[in-house]
């Protein structure tokens, strides 16, 4: 398991991947929304987004903007994309 | 507030003689030397407190929670067994599926469920609640509850509560004959305000659900969800008719507003005003678990968590909740060592 950045909090790590490439960031974890171009994403537009990625897990995929099936537990989450993998707390 | 009125602090040394303010006067002699909860013309008076009186409101709080409930904590674990998807339009609720929410449906598995209750209890929580986002349990939300209540209970110390909507008599029935010793069913609201927030079931519906957990003998967990819109009147409104239930448990939530739900764009109360209520809930029932709940971290922050803590509240949900996080167990149960406030322990919750 392998640590990747994610948009969301940064104990966040991702499982199995499906063998596919890691996934980027080219969505927002919190809104769907692509990143605008900013310097670096998350950019401006999405600092709030990223503000409240510390307060709950990500419900789109960073890669592919699915919607995520998410499982909250008391001492964790987990996020799952059909096509990208696990992301977990 | 002075530093001095913490959880092992002995009420007889903290007294303030004079609040400074004449219904504190009147729920010091009312509340903490009588035990009777304020009325909701008086619990009224106590959400409009000026800033100034807050601190003095509540020590009040604190004392009387010492008083009538003694200095313990009671923590506890909520997990959600079924996500999303819920035929109900709680207007604050994520896990409506009537609403354009990111939430997505989804089952949780009983091996997840059982780990997630031995987490829960290594952390010295003694209550664990399996919550469903339903209108009301089917036969197999049942046999789910069922299954998972059996396997929790072989591997894992702790009490169980379930919130599963709204239940007929003989759901009730089996809950209670299946060891379940508490039922959470929120009014979430006051009763001329709940129109505003609900329009698929009404509040007759959600006390007659507590009428029959009660009846059955079960503890009922009765919560509410404040900061959605309601004037203080109907704050003290839905105080009142808390207490006139009488349920064991009172979890207090403050408004999360989730994206694509109808309360969105509702702002997120103060934090005064939140410290307020929780003041208010506890001079309205002395005797009642009043826990914190969801959206503590954003309407409060740390600063006010401590505050809360010692200013009526004697529980906490430690940890997430069921589609947001909360502060890190550690964080509060540090906070717990350093108010000197003892985790309630399993056998005096049985």
């Amino acid at each position: 398991m392998s640590a990747v950045s994610t948009g969301s909090t940064p104990e966040a790590t991702i499982g199995s991947t499906a063998g596919g490439p890691l996934p980027t960031e080219d969505f927002c974890g919190h809104c769907g929304e692509a990143y605008d171009g900013g310097e670096c994403p998350p950019s401006y537009a999405h600092q709030r987004c990223r503000e409240r990625l510390a307060m709950e897990p990500p419900r789109y995929c960073a890669a592919c903007r699915r919607r995520m099936k998410v499982q909250v537990t008391p001492l964790g989450w987990t996020a799952e994309c059909s096509r990208h993998g696990v992301l977990a707390s | 507030m002075t530093t001095q009125a913490s959880g092992t602090t002995n009420d007889d040394r903290t007294t303030t003689n004079g609040t400074g303010h004449p219904i504190l006067e009147t729920a010091r002699q009312q509340v903490l030397e009588d035990g009777i909860g304020l009325t909701q013309a008086q619990l009224e008076e106590v959400l409009r407190l000026p800033d100034e009186a807050l601190p003095a409101a509540l020590e009040l709080a604190h004392l009387v929670r010492l008083r009538h409930c003694g200095e313990d904590v009671e923590v506890e674990g909520i997990i959600s067994i079924k996500t999303g998807g819920c035929p109900e339009d709680c207007h604050f609720c994520s896990q409506s599926g009537l609403f354009d929410s990111p939430v997505r449906g989804v089952w949780l598995d009983i091996p997840e469920l059982v780990k997630a209750a031995k987490e829960t209890a290594a952390t010295g929580a003694t209550e664990f609640c399996i919550v469903a986002a339903v209108r009301g349990p089917d036969i197999k939300l049942m046999n789910q509850i069922k299954f998972a209540i059996d396997r929790i209970r072989e591997e894992v110390d702790i009490n169980i509560a379930c919130s599963l909507g709204m239940l007929t008599q003989r759901q009730v029935d089996q809950l209670a004959s299946w060891g379940v010793h508490r039922y959470n069913h929120n009014l979430e609201t006051a009763r001329s305000y709940f129109p505003q927030v609900v329009t698929t079931h009404s509040y007759e519906e959600r006390l007659e659900t507590c009428a029959m957990v009660k009846d059955a003998g079960m503890e009922l967990c009765c919560g509410a969800l404040i900061g959605m819109g309601e004037s203080l009147e109907q704050r003290a409104e839905l105080a009142a008719q808390l207490a006139a239930l009488e349920p064991h448990e009172v979890p207090l939530n403050f408004l999360n507003p989730r994206p694509g739900t109808p309360l969105e764009n509702q702002g997120i109360m103060d934090g005064k005003d939140a410290l307020r209520a929780i003041a208010a809930f506890r001079l309205a029932m002395p005797r009642t678990v009043l826990r914190y709940a969801g959206g503590r971290e954003l309407t409060l922050g740390d600063l006010g968590t401590r505050e809360g803590l010692l200013g009526g509240i004697n529980a906490v949900i430690v940890g997430n909740y069921l589609t947001t996080l909360g502060r890190p167990a550690t964080a509060d149960l540090n906070l717990l060592v350093d108010l000197n406030m003892p985790i309630k322990e399993l056998q005096k919750t049985l």
